[in-house]
């Protein structure tokens, strides 16, 4: 198969560039290893900070895809940039693609929470992260039938923490806990709810106003302190300890549920492309731009470009704008080497 | 008793699974605001009593709220009422109104 670009995932990122590529009347392949596209939101139910259903957004993103040739269930096993720019890569179906460039739009992975054993996810029953709480608010099941009474966000898990090799702020998920927050007290009124975080960074538009919002309005209790263990009782209910850092004291608590915010890291399981094709990654894993101010979409190598949280952690509308700039930065592209 | 030469030394832990709310839910039905404090210190910064007493409003309420009222009181004593934090909050807290009203609690005045 021959195209002008192919785009590596189907998520946000992925869909929006391929759409936008096609605009300019190139011919785009999207491969995506899953058997649909939509990516991490497939997963999401309303997003902060309106509160938009995240199916509107796959769906005018897959509604705009255009021309572009969409291969599900397809993964590269090798690629390589051959003499005259142009690039070979072998699909797991046994296809052969050449094109001219080839975007990464490869994402992120979810920080694996188990992993901090400190807190007891997947032992304990009433330890859960926020995107098993999207899939219950999916479907339709909050947190069951009886009322919690206490629930507690633990944020930075997997993310600012030397321990597990992630030094950074995955940016996302203060203003996701407080979203998440507010739509169990909409859903239970009664409950007690406690936010337990080290920095809140609501630094986007509307964040702050939620924020406020999530204080007077609901309620919620922002404790600053980040959770050194969670352990269970008997009865099954969880024991939260912290330090309350504004009071300088130890804080015990006892909770009905325990939401982790399980931060985003990078996607290694595409390291072997990029060793392929020589790209740079930062220590962190996540693919560098090669000036991460004025070109922050292209890499260290001609021809091939990078898209949405393959290059960090990024909020689904920077996301989408990064898709249409990354677009036209690659049909430049694709006219610089046409003309010669 | 024999003395051992040591006592045992109550715990200083903030155990949110039974503290005394009742002061903190008063002055949250009072005045609402209460619950927006961001706990940014501007308060305490701006307060004349507080470089030569242990004035503090921020600790304040933040001990009210995790049910440590007795201590909480004891960072108010040196207060003159100024109202100089209420001017420099950023959330539009009542600061001086609470701490009147934290006062006349004590004082079992009102409530
Ligand atoms: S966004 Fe908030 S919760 Fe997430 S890593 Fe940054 S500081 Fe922690
Ligand atoms: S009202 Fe009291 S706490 Fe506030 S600035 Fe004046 S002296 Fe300090
Ligand atoms: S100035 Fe207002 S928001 Fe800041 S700590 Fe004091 S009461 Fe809280």
């Amino acid at each position: 198969m021959e195209g002008d670009v192919l785009v590596i995932g189907g998520g946000a990122a992925g869909m929006e560039t391929a759409s936008r590529i096609s605009d300019f009347n190139r011919n785009v392949i999207l491969i995506e290893k899953e058997q649909e596209l939509g990516g991490h939101i497939l997963k999401w139910d309303r997003l902060f900070p309106d509160g938009i259903p995240a199916s509107d957004v796959t769906k005018n993103l897959k509604e705009s895809l255009g021309s572009t040739k969409v291969l599900l269930g397809c993964y590269i096993t090798s690629i390589e940039k051959r003499e005259d720019s142009n690039f070979f890569a072998q699909l797991n179906s046994g296809e052969t693609i050449k094109c001219s460039s080839v975007i990464f739009a490869t994402g992120f992975k979810l920080f694996p929470a188990q992993k901090k054993q400190e807190y007891g996810y997947g032992l304990y029953e009433r330890v859960i992260t926020n995107a098993d709480l999207e899939t219950r608010f999916k479907k339709g099941e909050g947190l069951g039938k009886d009322a919690p009474k206490r629930i507690g966000f633990v944020h930075c898990v997997g993310s600012r923490d030397e321990k597990i090799c992630n030094n950074q702020c995955s940016k996302l998920c203060c203003i996701t806990a407080v979203k998440q927050a507010i739509e169990l007290k909409q859903l239970y009124p009664f409950a007690e709810i406690f936010c337990f975080y080290m920095d809140l960074r609501m630094y986007g538009r509307g964040y702050e106003d939620l924020y406020l919002e999530a204080q007077s309005k609901y309620e919620i209790r922002f404790i600053r302190g980040r959770v050194s263990e969670i352990s269970q009782e008997q009865s099954g209910l969880v024991i939260v300890k912290a330090e309350d850092t504004l009071a300088s004291r130890p804080l015990k608590i006892t909770l009905d549920w325990v939401v982790l915010m399980a931060g985003i890291i990078s996607e290694r399981e595409n390291d072997y492309l990029s060793q392929q094709l020589s790209l740079q990654l930062g220590e962190d894993g996540f693919i560098d731009s090669v000036d991460p101010i004025q070109k922050t979409n292209q890499t260290n190598i001609a021809g091939v470009f990078v898209t949405g949280s393959a290059s960090g952690p990024k909020t689904l509308p920077e996301v989408i704008n990064e898709a249409r700039s990354t677009a036209l930065s690659v049909n430049e592209y694709l006219n610089k080497i046409k003309n010669g | 008793m024999v003395d051992f030469g040591f006592e045992l030394s109550s715990s200083k832990r903030i155990d949110l699974d039974s503290f005394d709310s009742d002061l903190f839910l008063k002055l949250k039905a009072e005045s609402g605001k209460i619950t927006e404090c961001i706990a940014c210190g501007s308060c305490t910064s701006s307060c004349s009593a507080g470089i030569f007493t242990l004035v503090n409003f921020r600790k304040t309420i933040l001990l009210i709220e995790r049910g440590k009222n007795e201590e909480a009181i004891e960072l108010i004593k040196g207060c003159m009422l100024c109202g100089k934090c209420t001017l420099v909050c950023p959330r539009g807290i009542n600061t001086r109104e609470i701490i009147l009203s934290i006062n006349q609690y004590y004082k079992k005045e009102r409530f």
